[in-house]
């Protein structure tokens, strides 16, 4: 019998708000957090719009701080602290306290500024904080470092499914036994030239400079590829025994996890989703649920032509008919892709859905494509009472594929 | 340029870098102890320094510089 796993603590900062509630409220109203970038850069490029942080992370944190830190720690720190003040701050035994803080790319901004530095001033006007400011887990390890964390800090990279894989590492670590509360969740901070131009070079941008507020429709006809976010989410997971006895909020139950690849392309989605179905199904398993028991999805649905159509077939194919009865929603056309941030962000949304019972609305569907048979949400939908389960979805090139279940109770 | 001017453009530097406040850089500090410098954040108060006043201070010399009186004092006999 493995260990229960509750959420007792969500923070975040992303395009549509600095925090979990006004982010939520904003959702609920669908509202998009896509501007167009004022950086001159765009000029020479085919995308010009993203969704920057609606609270800058430097307006919130301490000066000395921000400047030891890339942007995508401090956003990690900014929902880091957020969530661990919401679940209380728990006084607790730190050996048995632990991270794992997902980033997909890493402090990019920082390793090119740092790159401009080198070539205008010379090597030996590099900061010592540049290594700890890349390094991928630098994340987790700021956020581990500020609670003081022993149990272990963890990193898993998967690119956009890393915020998805990272939560389902720390369910797992205390699940073994290994832990009794970890922060987890992933950030991503990478709105500039280089990585617009990389991802605009692959076509899976979209060019709907325009309208920026309407480029991110999720399973709309006229869906031309993803719109690229900023910021941070973080949950709070314990073990329910360890909730119960410090008398903890519970937010929300972790159901379980799939986690499979494609072995089909580095960027391509398998066309029959394959790799995405067994997922779905094996978490769903995991959380010892049955297909029936989904009553909504926050599907990964960045926007893009094959990606949408490929995560539609990977849900028929794992929900069969069930598919019918479970509510769809694609967040990401009010926040943009947040990219290893996506995942976390996502599965508080989804806590955040079964706990208030409403189904955020994906934006922006004003034609729904005929080839998805899904009944997706376009304004917010109420969910039954009793007891509910829903699934987060969130895949990364790469060819990962990572299916979350959250529970009720 | 006055040892008092080298102290108080050394304070603002490791204000910025340390956020440690001006009022408490002084010149019987030692960095490490007093002001809770790491070896991270030295680096970074030398490489100001040596920006702003147009000294180069090698390394070998840095673990030298123990208090703000030895750096203010390095720093005005070799700008």
């Amino acid at each position: 019998m493995t260990r229960e796993v509750v959420v007792t603590g969500m923070g975040m900062t992303t395009p549509l708000g600095g925090d979990v509630a006004s982010t939520w409220s904003a959702l609920l109203a669908g509202t998009s957090g896509i501007s167009t970038i004022t950086e001159e850069w765009v000029l020479e490029q085919p995308c010009h719009i993203a969704g920057f942080m609606a609270v800058d992370p430097t307006e919130v944190l301490d000066r000395v701080e921000t400047r030891r830190m890339d942007r995508s720690q401090q956003a990690a720190l900014v929902a880091a602290r957020e969530a661990w003040a919401d679940a209380g701050a728990p006084e607790m035994d730190l050996d048995r306290l632990g991270t794992v803080i997902a980033t997909g790319i890493g402090g990019v901004t920082s390793l090119l500024n740092a790159h401009d530095t080198l070539r205008e001033r010379g090597a030996s006007r590099i900061s010592p904080h540049l290594v700890t400011m890349i390094m991928p887990n630098g994340p987790a390890a700021i956020v581990g470092l500020e609670l003081g964390a022993r149990a272990g800090v963890h990193t898993p990279v998967s690119a956009c499914a890393s915020g998805a894989e990272a939560i389902s590492y720390a369910a797992r670590m205390i699940q073994e036994g290994r832990a009794d509360v970890v922060v987890a969740g992933g950030t991503e901070a990478v709105i500039c030239d280089l990585t617009m131009a990389g991802f605009a070079a692959m076509r899976a941008l979209s060019t709907r400079n325009d309208d920026p507020q309407t480029a991110s429709r999720p399973y709309d006809v006229d869906r031309d590829g993803f719109v690229m976010g900023e910021g941070a989410g973080v949950v709070v997971l314990e073990s329910r025994e360890h909730a119960k006895a410090r008398g903890a909020t519970i937010h929300g139950v972790y159901g379980g996890a799939g986690l499979t690849s494609d072995g089909h392309h580095i960027a391509q989605p398998d066309p029959e989703g394959r790799g995405a179905s067994r997922a779905i199904l094996a978490a769903i398993s995991d959380a010892g649920l049955t297909p029936a028991d989904i009553v909504h999805i926050n599907a990964h649905a960045t926007s893009t032509p094959q990606g949408d159509i490929a995560e539609f077939v990977a849900i028929r194919a794992a929900l069969g008919s069930d598919a019918d009865s479970t509510v769809v929603t694609g967040t990401k056309s009010m926040t943009g892709h947040l990219l290893g941030g996506a995942g976390a962000i996502e599965s508080i949304f989804t806590i955040l859905t079964i706990r208030d019972r409403v189904v955020p609305p994906t934006a922006n569907l004003t034609n729904m494509d005929p080839a998805i048979d899904l009944d997706v949400a376009t304004s917010p939908r109420p969910l039954p009472a009793g007891d509910i389960a829903a699934l987060n979805n969130s895949f990364g090139f790469g060819g990962h594929d990572v299916a979350l279940v959250f529970r009720s109770n | 340029m006055s040892q008092q001017d080298i102290l108080e453009g050394l304070a603002a530097i490791v204000n910025e870098v340390a956020g440690v406040p001006v009022e408490d850089v002084q010149l019987d500090k030692a960095f490490v102890d007093d002001l809770d410098i790491d070896s991270l954040s030295m680096v970074e108060v030398v490489m100001a320094a040596e920006d702003k006043w147009g000294v180069k201070i090698p390394d070998e010399e840095v673990k030298n510089l123990r208090t703000v009186g030895d750096a203010v004092t390095f720093i005005s006999a070799n700008s």
